[in-house]
């Protein structure tokens, strides 16, 4: 299916562009800006939180037909969330001074997290119509600062894939192109944040589930340091590996969101005990003079696509000119990071999906024939619910960890993990950050590595170093690659930076993203205009359970 | 191909102990009695409607996460070092792999390679007072299972209609107790067997780290035997026959494995290596899975947790206050108290040390605490179908009754009156005493007229006293106590007697 394309018309004008005072906004304006404006019109009573929601909840409808992000959209609950922000913020005083600076800012929330309420499914048919009991601590967060939860978004299953096309309820469809993918398995998150249904939206980062998604839909996503966001409620796939992050528009969006996500968990053992450092300060720092960047050897050249590739290039350009130190550093262990990567995490997803059998919640399928043992109930069970890619890797895992194999594979893989480590300890003596690519391609065509997983992983060969050493990631849109049809799709640029220095991250992001911005408006701005379906809302958005 | 015999006429004990010597290992699992589980806080109590001590971190839903709980931790490095093992500076947990409706997330959370206590021993003291030493292997960290209950009519999950679960037990935490094997034990195996078991649940009580109840599985054994030729030292076969949950079930399931290996062996078969069940009917043990030792649970360390880092000065402090170790203490208390073995077997047995340590700390003699413990309290639990310990009478209470005994107030058959009273919550001995009015008469007038009249009606047994039969007096004290109610001193009834007729007591 091709896109249904339109070129970028003057429909609206945001605040951004700023030479125009206007005295309303009309909601195609409001929900073109960014969270931290919007966040300032709720504040300067300008606007509503329920007029802002009630924005992103037309926009959801007019376009989520199309793009899918959404599996389950939440209109009511939000607009007892925004409708709530503003009683308290028309009551004024302390009450309306306690409120936090994103509250009445809508998000969406990957369904990967569980929350009260609201199905979770994880992207599977497994947990079709499973409700959970409790919810995440990072959507207890956000509850508690009032930000309304817009729904769930689009994932591949259990979060295993680089496209989303793994999702047991449909693809995402990516919002400039509408014919090729989102990225994955955040495809949902990024796309919904792309196209303008939600400002700001969580993600999980396992290997690149956030930062992949932002790189090809031209949005910003980090992958904070393991422990620094709690995982508590977060469907685990690989939990040495998993982390929960923000998605946002822009560098400083990224940064508030993380802010309020971050910070020590008692109910998450691996979550770190420090501070939320102001990340929001280190994005709006543009200064560069000094700050030493360092290109990693390995991540540049051979499987890089050439338009992505100068992309790169035209960045360190930007960088140096602007005072940054570019040096070159070697990581060589980073060349065997996918290999230990695709043992590591089958491994542990192989364990952590074991629980789904059909015994205490969501599917249970009963075996066709033959007698109702549990075991063949469970077996049934796990045959229907999953999808074959989640099947690979429980496979791939479970011969990984079996006995006799696992010193071969399991062990070496933690051993090349040490390596990865110590390269990016060395690599940290020479640099402040680093930089690469965030994905060796722009959004390729639905369906065009469907049948091809080795093609498909190869997608994070970047982004997963990150997630093996622990180290915070960002991408940050790094301009447009143009293919031979003169067709713009975004390219993202990765900083990484020491385990606990995720505001070095935002400092370099913030500042390239006010690099590239020579333009009127900032790179997500130029998506193409999307079509809208009113009416034609496909069946996955839905209200309720299934 | 002939099949291999596996099954055979189990020889008698003493015919296999000719031939064969046992090999014996033990698993001993130890629930703890911490207020929550292992990894969650979720309660940890017992006999509650199921699945109602639960949460979802203990039902394993998706998105939960486990978080060690320190008490539990404490509690295995205080056995750990009761057991005289090595404490692990810093140790992991590793998951179990295996799918089971019991186990929420289908893998136990365990230590596998890296337990928290190593290498240790136990001084475990036979019926003859003989000491033998049990080398344990390591103590680790893990969580319970949930209990399944089986709808039909095997019991058993094969060929049951439907199976119900309870989570309550999911997760509670647990210490598996894993001996080296034990050799030379010979005869004896089935005897050092049951004080082995006897021994860690009394280190466990002693600890407080354990409600130590075996009818409710807090104390669960799994005994691996196996058998080689006199002369031969190496191992045969094993078998390991599952949840023995009774000192004599150990004893008696040792024995009988022994004796059914020999029967195999001798008859040239080989043994199976499974697991095996205890009947407690028949005294002897099925067949139940095939047990390999390449079992494959796909151990791999707990990404969910961080290792458990043990610092010496933690180590050192549950160190110095350890307990007195049970074998000690008993050895201490037989020889202070002056009892004999047999007595002092029978108090354990009873389950009486602590009532009567406590009795005698509080002032009672040792044979007092005794007798009262051993003999009135007990035969009322017997009685009231309870435990004497649990029956509520307190070691104020002994020394207060056997105070009013030796200030003459009461006789022992009154005290025997007011300590049932006591049981069935009429107050205090004394207030018994006073409210009852069952002090001994010791009023001189009332108890010579009831002497007199004893006397009057008596003629012959007089005449016995006066020509010098003094055991005659006897025949006078029963109408003397029926006239005062029971409540004349027989001494002082005695004395009477011998003053009225002029004789010199």
């Amino acid at each position: 299916m091709r896109p249904m394309l339109r070129t970028h018309g003057s429909k609206f004008r945001p605040s951004w562009m700023g030479s125009e005072k206007k005295m309303t906004t009309t909601p195609a304006e409001l929900v073109r800006l960014t969270a931290a404006q919007m966040a300032a019109k709720l504040r300067a009573g300008e606007i509503t939180a329920v007029e802002l929601t009630q924005a992103h909840l037309d926009r959801i409808a007019a376009v989520d037909g199309t793009i899918n992000a959404f599996l389950h959209v939440s209109a009511e609950e939000a607009l007892e969330t925004a409708a709530e922000v503003d009683k308290i913020r028309a009551a004024g005083g302390t009450g309306a001074q306690a409120l936090h600076p994103l509250a009445g800012v809508p998000i969406a929330v990957k369904d990967l997290i569980v929350t009260k309420g609201q199905p979770t499914t994880a992207g599977s048919k497994m947990l079709q119509g499973w409700m959970s009991p409790y919810d995440a601590t990072v959507v207890e967060k956000i509850r508690a600062a009032k930000l309304p939860i817009l729904g769930k978004t689009n994932l591949d299953e259990f979060a295993m894939g680089s496209s989303t096309e793994h999702s047991a309820y449909g693809p995402t469809r990516n919002p400039w192109d509408t014919g090729r993918i989102p990225g994955g398995s955040g495809g949902g998150s990024a796309a919904a944040v792309a196209a303008f249904e939600a400002p700001l939206a969580l993600g999980t980062d396992t290997g690149g589930s956030i930062r992949q998604p932002g790189a090809v839909t031209g949005t910003v996503g980090t992958k904070p340091t393991y422990g620094s966001v709690s995982r508590y409620g977060a469907i685990a796939m690989a939990s040495s590996l998993d982390q929960i992050g923000p998605v946002a528009r822009t560098v400083e969006d990224a940064a508030l969101l993380h802010e309020l996500i971050g910070g020590h968990d008692p109910k998450d053992s691996t979550s770190l005990p420090e501070e939320v450092p102001a990340f929001s300060e280190h994005a709006r720092n543009h200064q560069l003079t000094g700050l030493r960047i360092g290109i990693i050897k390995q991540l540049q050249g051979e499987g890089y696509q050439a338009g992505v590739l100068a992309r790169f290039q035209e960045a360190l350009e930007a960088l140096r000119s602007a005072g940054a130190e570019i040096v070159e550093v070697d990581c060589p262990s980073f060349d065997y990071a996918l290999g230990a990567y695709y043992l590591i995490m089958p491994s542990e997803a192989s364990s952590n999906l074991a629980r789904y059998d059909g015994v205490r919640y969501g599917t249970r399928v009963l075996p066709e024939e033959g007698p109702l043992t549990i075991e063949r109930v469970m077996g049934a069970t796990r045959a229907a619910g999953f999808g074959e890619e989640v099947k690979r890797r429980i496979i791939l895992g479970t011969y990984a960890l079996s006995a006799g194999y696992y010193d071969a594979y399991y062990g070496s893989a933690q051993k090349i993990r040490t390596l990865i480590q110590r390269d990016f300890e060395a690599a940290f003596e020479q640099a402040d950050v680093l930089i690469s690519p965030t994905a060796p391609t722009v959004a390729f065509p639905l369906g065009a590595k469907l049948d091809d997983p080795l093609a498909m992983y190869l997608n994070d060969i970047a982004t997963i170093p990150a997630n093996l050493a622990g180290v915070p990631g960002i991408s940050v849109p790094g301009g447009l690659s143009y293919d031979e049809n003169e067709q713009g799709l975004p390219v993202g640029i990765q900083f990484l930076a020491p385990a606990r220095e995720d505001a070095r991250v935002y400092h370099a992001a913030g500042a390239l993203e006010k690099l590239l911005q020579t333009d009127a408006e900032p790179l997500w701005a130029q998506i193409p205009e999307l079509a809208e379906t009113a009416g034609a809302a496909s069946s996955s958005v839905v209200e309720g359970a299934n | 191909m002939t099949e291999t015999l596996t099954e055979a006429q189990p020889l008698s004990f003493e015919e296999a102990l000719e031939r064969y010597e046992p090999v014996m290992g033990f698993e001993v699992h130890v629930e703890l009695n911490t207020a929550t589980k292992m990894f969650s806080s979720a309660p940890n109590a017992f006999g509650d409607e199921p699945n109602t001590n639960v949460n979802e971190v203990c039902l394993g839903l998706p998105g939960t996460l486990p978080v060690v709980n320190g008490k539990a931790v404490e509690s295995a490095i205080r056995l750990g070092l009761a057991l005289n093992c090595q404490i692990a500076p810093y140790c992991r947990f590793a998951r179990k792999q295996y799918f089971y409706p019991d186990t929420p997330k289908n893998w136990q959370t365990s230590q596998y390679d890296e337990p928290i206590a190593f290498d240790g021993h136990l001084d475990v003291e036979l019926d003859d007072g003989e000491i033998f030493r049990v080398e344990i292997e390591r103590a680790h960290m893990e969580e319970d299972a949930g209990k399944l209950t089986h709808a039909g009519t095997s019991g058993r999950i094969q060929g049951a209609e439907y199976s119900l679960v309870d989570y309550n037990r999911s997760g509670v935490p647990l210490i598996e107790i894993v001996t080296k094997p034990i050799t030379g034990a010979g005869e004896r195996a089935p005897e050092i067997a049951r004080a082995y078991v006897s021994a860690i649940r009394d280190i466990v009580k002693a600890l407080d780290i354990s409600d130590a109840r075996m009818e409710r599985g807090n104390v669960r054994c799994d005994a691996n035997v196996s058998l080689m030729p006199k002369g031969s030292s190496r191992f045969g076969t094993r078998s390991e026959t599952k949840n023995v949950n009774s000192m004599r079930a150990v004893e008696h399931a040792v024995h009988y494995e022994i004796r059914r290996h020999a029967g195999i062996l001798a008859a040239g078969g080989s043994i199976v290596q499974e697991t095996r069940h205890w009947q407690e009917t028949t005294r002897t043990t099925s067949s139940g899975r095939p047990k390999s030792d390449a079992d494959d649970y796909r151990y791999f360390p707990e990404p969910d947790l961080v290792p458990v880092t043990v610092t010496e000065e933690w180590v050192a402090a549950l160190r110095a206050e350890l307990p007195e170790p049970p074998a000690e203490r008993r050895r201490r208390l037989r020889q202070s108290w002056g009892y004999t073995d047999a007595e002092f077997r029978d108090v354990i047995a009873a389950g009486l040390l602590d009532a009567i340590e406590e009795t005698v700390e509080q002032g009672a003699a040792p044979a007092v605490a005794r007798k009262w413990w051993m003999g009135e309290i007990s035969r009322l639990a017997n009685a009231r179908d309870t435990e004497p310990a649990e029956l509520g009478v307190s070691p104020a209470t002994i020394v207060e009754l056997n105070g009013l005994i030796e200030q003459g107030r009461i006789n022992d058959k009154i005290a025997r009156q007011v300590l049932e009273h006591h049981v069935d919550g009429e107050g205090s001995p004394a207030e018994i005493v006073a409210a009852r009015g069952l002090e001994v008469v010791s009023d001189d007038g009332a108890l010579t007229a009831a002497v007199e009249k004893a006397m009057a009606e008596n003629p012959d047994v007089v005449e016995k006293v006066a020509a010098g039969k003094l055991k005659a007096i006897g025949a006078l004290i029963g109408p003397v106590m029926k006239e005062t109610r029971g409540q004349a001193d027989a001494g002082k009834v005695r004395e009477i007697v011998l003053q009225k007729l002029g004789i010199e007591g």
